[in-house]
């Protein structure tokens, strides 16, 4: 028996780090059985109970993930907003303070070099969440186009938590008043046990939730107390990526690239009105006008008959068995319990109900677009 | 009835002629929650080492390598309602398929339980 598709998949975007390096919580995800796995350069838990129980607990209470290997900057000095606004479509002037927005850094000809979270924390301070396995790629192109009196600061002595699931409020207001106060895309500073914490309502499993920056040297005190609330249990990053594929999240490395656009990715509501009207983010010119006249190609949901997983890496065909179109993620999707793909195809099939024949490893595969997210999401948006 | 592991983690378990062939508990543990299996065909001619059968988890595809030369005689039709039977039996009632060998002589290349034990304490 060997593994034809490595768990490890995600760990390789085009980018190798040269040593493995411990992460803050590596002991501590060791000491709870996790299953480590090389992934963006560090050792990570992939599961620990098994990625099928962790998903499903994560859907019906909490779920506790370290995703410290992921960048945390922040950018200061006068004039930061409009700078970082030359680099992608968000509008960071028309933020409130302490409100967190969705944006994609774009090289000049609109093609996607990541996806992010960005929070304005003050008139000219904004704090960014990257992507692990691109953030030494970003910051080498941000440093680059940003002017010399903006200063950059990878937060490497803070770890990142995220705590998903509809019951992640209740286990963390109990351990820090105050964060049911937040709604969806808000964050706020806040005190625990002396440690000054940054909390954002926030994450990547389409449930409510919050993502915690903590400093390092306090990060296995508060990963040991949010475990012992009767809610929250250690997740791996196996039912992160199931998770989010169920709730049509794009991982950046497979579903976005720098040859996919925020049109071709579905996208289109992280291009803000402002900056539309204004085009002055790089590639705005064809971004623009494939906001206009359609992209060639665009990210759909796909669901897949029969119980056979199609992954990354099967095509597209038409019924001449031509490639026409590629799968960017693929699995078996647990609260779903079908498996279910994202895939790029001709604008003409991109209509959910579409019905599309897959390869994988030369043998077919039928299956039907379908409008994402998978599962509904169910975000905090405040009390109606 | 004697049982032999691979290096790859497959078992087959013989009787006469017959072997019921399937992949150790380790195998299984290291895999993780089991949502597919394809199974081969009846009247399947294999090579030892072909591909023979494909198991899927949540994370990842894996093929199943014949461990020996022979021809299919049936898969196990329970995997294709329950593959998570891979997991809760793997070495029992989560059998792969039967084969009738046509080189009993190919068993000797393999490991026995003992030797099996061994060599996934050293992994």
């Amino acid at each position: 028996m060997s593994e034809t598709i490595d768990s490890q998949a995600h760990s390789d975007d085009g980018y190798e780090e040269p040593a493995i390096l411990p992460l803050p919580l590596d002991a501590w995800h060791r000491a709870k059985g996790g299953r480590m796995v090389e992934f963006a350069g560090y050792h990570m838990p992939v599961q620990y109970e098994g990625i099928m129980a962790e998903h499903l607990w994560t859907r019906e209470a909490a779920g506790l993930f370290d995703v410290s290997h992921m960048g945390q900057l922040t950018f200061t000095g006068a004039g930061v907003v409009p700078a970082l606004e030359a680099l992608m479509p968000a509008d960071i002037a028309g933020l409130a303070f302490n409100r967190a927005r969705y944006s994609l850094l774009l090289d000049a000809e609109g093609g996607i070099l990541d996806d992010l979270m960005l929070t304005r924390q003050a008139e000219d301070r904004v704090y960014m969440v990257v992507n692990g396995a691109t953030k030494y790629d970003d910051i080498g192109h941000m440093i680059e186009q940003l002017p010399d009196d903006i200063t950059l600061n990878l937060m490497e002595d803070h770890a990142l938590l995220a705590l998903q699931g509809p019951k992640a409020v209740d286990a963390l207001a109990r351990l820090i008043p105050g964060v049911a106060d937040l709604v969806f895309m808000q964050a706020a500073a806040f005190e625990w046990q002396g440690h000054k914490l940054w909390i954002s309502r926030s994450g990547y499993t389409g449930e409510d939730g919050f993502e915690i920056s903590v400093p390092a040297e306090a990060a296995e005190a508060l990963a040991d107390v949010l475990v012992a609330q009767p809610e929250v249990k250690p997740i791996g990053l196996g039912a992160r990526d199931s998770l989010r594929l169920e709730a049509g999240l794009p991982l950046y490395g497979h579903d976005l690239s720098p040859e996919t656009t925020p049109v071709m990715a579905d996208l289109g509501f992280a291009l803000f009105k402002r900056r539309r009207e204004t085009a002055d983010f790089p590639g705005a010119a064809r971004i623009l006008k494939e906001r206009e006249e359609g992209a060639a190609t665009k990210r759909v949901g796909l669901l897949v008959e029969g119980r056979q997983p199609v992954r990354e890496g099967a095509i597209v065909v038409d019924a001449a068995g031509k490639e026409i179109g590629h799968v960017t993620s693929g699995g078996f999707a647990p609260t779903v319990g079908a498996p279910i793909a994202m895939a790029y195809v001709p604008a003409a099939l991109a209509v959910p109900g579409t019905r599309v024949q897959l390869q994988q490893r030369g043998k077919p595969h039928d299956a039907t677009v379908a409008a994402l997210p998978f599962v509904p999401h169910r975000y905090f948006r405040g009390v109606k | 009835m004697s049982r032999y592991f691979t290096q790859d983690h497959e078992w087959i378990d013989v009787d006469g002629e017959t072997g019921t062939v399937g992949i150790s508990d380790y195998a299984q543990g290291q895999l993780g929650d089991i949502v597919f299996v394809e199974v081969p065909e009846d009247g399947k001619k294999l090579t030892k080492g072909d591909d023979a059968a494909v198991v899927e988890s949540v994370k990842a595809a894996s093929d199943v390598y014949s461990p020996v030369s022979g021809t299919v005689i049936e898969g196990n039709p329970a995997l294709a309602d329950d593959p998570a039977l891979v997991n809760s039996d793997p070495e029992g009632e989560g059998w792969f398929y039967k084969i009738t060998l046509s080189d009993p002589s190919e068993l000797e290349a393999l490991m026995d339980e003992s030797a099996y034990e061994a060599f996934v304490a050293k992994l």
